[in-house]
This record gives structure tokens, sequence and C-alpha cells, in this order.
């Protein structure tokens, strides 16, 4: 075992887990404002992809133009989605809300599957493909790109729950929502802001990460199972916890496929969440009764 | 007045009549395609092919007189689902022979059905075990995995290189691939110092390629289908790999190229004709047909033919062949596609004989390697 041979596999690790990082901490958002674990994660994070090639190749946008439009139709999905299946219910019990997560990340699986067809396609990266080496171990300009947008929207996540008005609001939610209202804030409105902010995350993780690994109308649920993974590691936290428990599963996952067995792959995450579950179900940072943001 | 309507529909009667006598019913085929699901990149050309080729038969004046229809159904790649439409095919549509289903794992859990009914079955998956043993009524039109492989280390070993890596995907192509790979090594005088695998939805190989980067491997092999083999050629770019990189027939398309881009420069493997079409030899015998498939799907679909299509054409022409030169029952039509030889097709030149229901060779595979975004053949 050489060290470049292992710096190589904790980089590509770090790339991928930032991935996982962005697509959980849209889990833990809703979460903490709607009490949901939101199914359709995975779409939005899709969508994501699938609307940047289709605003490339259709519309013929330049790159620049079609990362925001795609970022944009991503949350009008978001936000319909909470609209239309999320607020109309009569008696919102967790597990109703989470078979029509479940119904609706089908619902948009199968109208992009009609739109776009089945098969993958390949998205341009942002910046050259030519490898950058460090140490021993080579990454591409993409894998940059990954890692400074998501140290750019974390940071961009903390300013707005930390210090804003409606971004404290919606912390408040997250403590007591019975007390949240009482005080004035305007429940509903903080679980609609919580689907925008969500899947526009989900939506950026897809863009960044379509040109490593290309993308296609059923991208959306191994990479929501993931993401979830990182979320329950992180305790559902919106901030630190989500993003290491994300880096952890990334590395851990490349590792594994390098020095055990790359058929284990898969089955590495899943049993780290279940691990998770039965011996620390409150995730790997949390206390019991930790701050929920 | 009344005579007259009396008179009138005396006629129509008497047409509509005439018309069912002189048009023979046509020859019932049914298709199983796997038209959507996870091998719908297989079903989707083998049914847009066999629709084409009917239609065409059809109206050049169909077979013997007598026009073709053909019944599809689509299975969605499903092996249950599979059983049960191909008893509708056979018991409520009355078919005499059958083309698909289009996987390994359908066909096998079609055959015994086949076989019981005694309807001849024409298969368009490549999995070996399907005519291996040979069965009575099943034949298939796909190349064996075997003779894709012997095609790669036939080359590995005419360029002395003995050592090479496996990069499987983890799905029935890739683990029948993986099983020749391991089997035939030896006999070729190579060795495998590797061995990995990687999801069909796995969106990161690295971690393989840096452990086959240090490794002694002097050739690389990637067994799948897309995307995966696209991500692993993008990977092998980013590690700076510059070991000669193999892949299987299960990525010989345009689409390929397209998904790996730059990365795919240089990767060879071995692929149907119907790939390199235009630049074959005229001294070719499969060039005649090859043209004609490849300028037809044009025209139709709007679409380049692959070789996925190139199975359902195989077995609609091999099917019209038997019944002109036999019968037009079950029992007419095996006899005859047992007797067929020298069937120049998309899939390779075959002859069927009562030991061999695949009916290939070697030579119905040729090396290509990317080239300027484009298929070269190696010589």
């Amino acid at each position: 075992m050489q060290f470049d041979q292992l710096l190589q596999y904790t980089l590509s690790g770090l790339s991928t887990g930032a991935i996982y990082a962005l697509i959980g901490i849209g889990f833990s958002i809703i979460y903490n404002a709607t009490g949901i674990i939101n199914f359709a994660q995975g779409e939005f994070v899709m969508l994501g992809g699938m609307l940047t090639l289709f605003f490339l190749d259709t519309l013929k946008l330049p790159m620049w133009g079609a990362i925001p439009c795609a970022v944009a139709a991503s949350t009008l999905a978001g936000v319909l989605f909470e609209r239309l299946a999320i607020r109309p219910l009569r008696q919102p019990t967790p597990i109703n809300l989470v078979i029509i997560t479940i119904g609706g990340s089908i619902l948009i699986r199968g109208i992009s599957m009609l739109l776009w067809g089945k098969d993958t396609h390949a998205i341009p990266p942002f910046s050259g493909e030519e490898p950058i080496a460090i140490g021993g171990a080579t990454i591409l300009p993409q894998h940059l790109w990954i890692l400074g947008i998501t140290i750019l929207i974390i940071a961009l996540n903390k300013f707005y729950f930390y210090h804003t008005i409606s971004g404290k609001a919606m912390r408040a939610c997250s403590y007591n929502r019975r007390a949240a209202g009482l005080v004035g804030i305007d429940v509903s409105r903080m679980v609609l802001f919580s689907f925008i902010i969500s899947s526009a995350m989900g939506a950026i993780a897809g863009i960044i990460v379509a040109p490593l690994t290309m993308t296609s109308f059923d991208v959306g649920v191994m990479l929501g199972l993931k993401g979830f993974c990182a979320a329950i590691i992180g305790g559902m936290s919106g901030g630190v916890a989500t993003v290491l428990g994300g880096l952890i599963l990334g590395v851990l996952e490349s590792l594994g496929a390098g020095l055990i067995s790359s058929g284990y792959k898969d089955a590495i995450a899943f049993i780290i969440l279940l691990l998770l579950l039965f011996i620390r179900p409150h995730g790997l940072l949390g206390k019991a009764e930790s701050e929920r943001v | 007045m009344n005579f007259r309507f009396i008179h009138v529909i005396s006629l129509v009667v008497t047409l509509l009549f005439s018309s069912n006598v002189f048009a023979a019913a046509p020859i019932k085929i049914g298709g199983l395609f796997a038209v959507t699901g996870q091998a719908a990149f297989l079903g989707e050309p083998e049914r847009n092919t066999a629709k084409m080729v009917v239609d065409e038969i059809n109206k050049a004046g169909g077979v013997r007189g007598r026009n073709l229809e053909l019944i599809v159904y689509d299975t969605a790649g499903d092996a249950t689902k599979a059983v049960q439409l191909a008893t509708k095919l056979i018991r409520d549509d009355k078919v005499v022979a059958i083309i698909g289903p289009s996987t390994t794992g359908e066909s096998m859990a079609v055959i015994p059905v086949a076989e019981k009914e005694q309807i001849p079955l024409i298969s368009c998956a490549a999995g070996i075990k399907i005519t291996d043993p040979v069965k009575k009524w099943v034949f298939k039109t796909a190349q064996n995995d075997t003779l894709a492989v012997g095609r790669i280390y036939e080359q590995l070993q005419k360029q002395k290189l003995s050592k090479v890596s496996i990069l499987t995907v983890s799905d029935g192509f890739g683990s029948s691939g993986r099983e020749q790979l391991k089997a035939q090594a030896a006999k070729y005088g190579i060795t495998i110092v590797s061995d990995d695998t990687f999801g069909p939805k796995d969106n990161d190989m690295t971690s393989q390629l840096t452990k086959i980067r240090g490794s002694e491997a002097q050739v690389i092999i990637c067994w799948g289908t897309n995307p995966g083999p696209a991500l692993v050629a993008k990977n092998i770019k980013q590690l700076g790999i510059k070991l000669p990189v193999y892949m299987s027939h299960g990525v010989s398309s345009k689409k390929f190229i397209e998904l790996a881009g730059d990365a795919s420069e240089g990767i060879r493997l071995p692929s149907g004709k119907v790939l390199v079409a235009d630049v074959l030899p005229n001294s070719d015998a499969q060039k005649k047909s090859l043209m004609a498939f490849v300028s037809d799907y044009q025209q139709h679909y709007k679409a380049e033919g692959d070789h996925f299509g190139g199975h359902a054409w195989d077995a609609v022409m091999l099917i019209k062949d038997a019944i002109e030169r036999g019968g037009d029952t079950p029992y007419g039509i095996r006899d005859q596609l047992e007797k067929a030889k020298q069937f120049h097709g998309i899939g390779g030149t075959f002859t069927y004989s009562p030991q061999d229901h695949a009916g290939l060779g070697k030579e119905a595979f040729v090396l290509v390697e990317v080239k300027k975004k484009d298929w070269v053949i190696v010589k």
C-alpha cells in the first residue's frame, strides 16, 4: 500500500462525499421544517442535471445561462411539489407525507423519462478536462468546482440560518412549530422556504456532479439514498455534522472499494447506515436532544 | 327500389368475401422485446428493426404469396412477464415462431415454454447458455461472449501482452463476460493480475482503477454496457493511466464515444461489423446486408442502426428464408432453420446445424478502435 494510492482514494472519496453532503443537507432542512423525510430529494438532483442538459442542447443556451435556468426550474418544481402534493393534505401524519414524497419521486422520474428518454447523457465540464496532479494523485478541474461550490453553499447556508430574519424563523420552527406559530411566524411559508432551499441545493449538486458522472432520468435514486445516509450520519442536522457525514461516507466507500473489494462499495454505505441507526440513532456527533437546524 | 338495394348489398358482400378468399391469411410471428426498463437499449432497436423488416417483406409481396404479421409484446426485461407473454403468443395469437426475448435471463425462462409447446424460438440475447447445450426448438442470433473474449485475447497474444486487469460490471452481462475472461485466459497464456467489479449505477470508478494503476497489469479489459464503461474511460484519463484499454461489444455504438468524449480515444473493442459497415471492403460477404440494414434504419427511424437491431433483422430474415424453403408450420420452420447455411446477416455469417444453434464463428467480430471520434478497423 503506497501513499499515493491512499491519497487518490481519499481525494476521490472527498469529492463524492461533498455531493452526498449537499444532498444530505437538503434532506435535513426539510426534515427540520416539516418533520418529514423527503424521499423525492434525489429527483431534484436528477432534475438539475437533466434540465441543464435540456437548456444546453435543446434551447442552445451557453453554460453560464443554462445552469441558473436549471436551478430556477428545479426550484420551481420543488415549489409545485410542496404546493400540490404536501400542502393540500388534510391529515398530515408523517407516514402519509413520506409515502407522498415517494409517490412524488416516482412521478417526477416517470415524467422525465417520457420527456427526455432513457438514455444517459454527458454534460461538458465547466473548465477543461486536463487532470491536475496533487502529490501522486490526480483530480480533474471539475473536482475543484465541486469542493468549492459545496463550501460556498454551506457557508451561505450558515449565514442564512444564523444571520437573517427568515433563517432564524426557520430555526424557530424546527425547535417548536407551535410556539413559532404563536409568536407570529408563518409556519406554512417556512415549509415552502425549506422546499425552495433544498430543491435548489439538490439541483446544484446534480449540476456540478453531472460532468463527472453523466446524467439520466434515474440517477436520483442512488444519489438520494446516499444523501439520506449522510443526513442520518449527521443526525439530521443542517450544518457541519451532515457535511462530515457525507465526506465520511464518500471516503469510506472509496477506501472500501480500493482496499477491500469493489463489489461491496454500496453495501458499505448501507451497513454504516444500519449500524448508526442501531447504535447512535441521533447521529454521529449529535447528543440525544441536539440542536437541529 | 327494394330490388336495387338487395343488389348493392349482395355486390358488397361478394366483394368482401372474395377479397378474403384471394389474400391468404397472414403468417403470424411473435416478438418478445424488452422495449421498456433496464434493457430498453436492446429491446427498442430490436422491435423497431423487426417491424421495419416485416413491413418491407410485405411490401415486396410477402413470403410465398402470404403476408407476415408481427405481433410484438413488451416484456420490460422481466422474466416472469416474458413467460406469460410467450404463452399468450402461442396459445392465443397462434404464432408459428417467436423472436426474442432480448436478455439472457428472459430467454432462459422462456425456453421451457417453447420446448413444451414446440414453437421455434430465435433469441436475441448473447448468453452462451441459451444454445449450449443445444435445445431442439431454440436458436439465437446474438454473438456469444466467448467469441468476443477470444477475439480480444487473440490480439493480446499477437502483441505478446500477458498480464491483464479485468474490471466488469456486476450485472448479468458483466458476470458472464467475467466468467469467460477467466475461463479462456489460460488457453491464450494470459494471467489475470486483478479482478474488480463496479455497480451498473456507480458514478466513480477511480478506486478500482487506482488499484489497477498500482498493479503490474499491461492491459485493462473493461466489460459492461453504457454508461459504466464510459465513466471508466473518463476515470482512466483522469488518473493518467497509459495502458491499452479493451472493452466489450456491449458498448459498440456511437453513443459510447459521445458519452466518453476525448477519453474514448484509442480504446479497442470487438464489435459486430455493422459499426463499420461503410468502411468494410466490398469483398466482405456481409456488406450487402449491412448496407441495406443501415440505410433502411436511417430512413425509417432517423437513427443509426446498431447490432442489437441487427439481431432482430437476422431473426426475421432467417425465419423468412426458412418459410420460403420449407413450410409455414412450426415444424417446417424449425427443420429449415437448422439447415440454414452461409446466411450473410448483420451479426455475422450464420450456419446452423443440429449440433450448433448459435451458428456464428469468431469472424463475426472485428476488432475496432476509436480514432478521431469514430470507429476504425484494427488490422
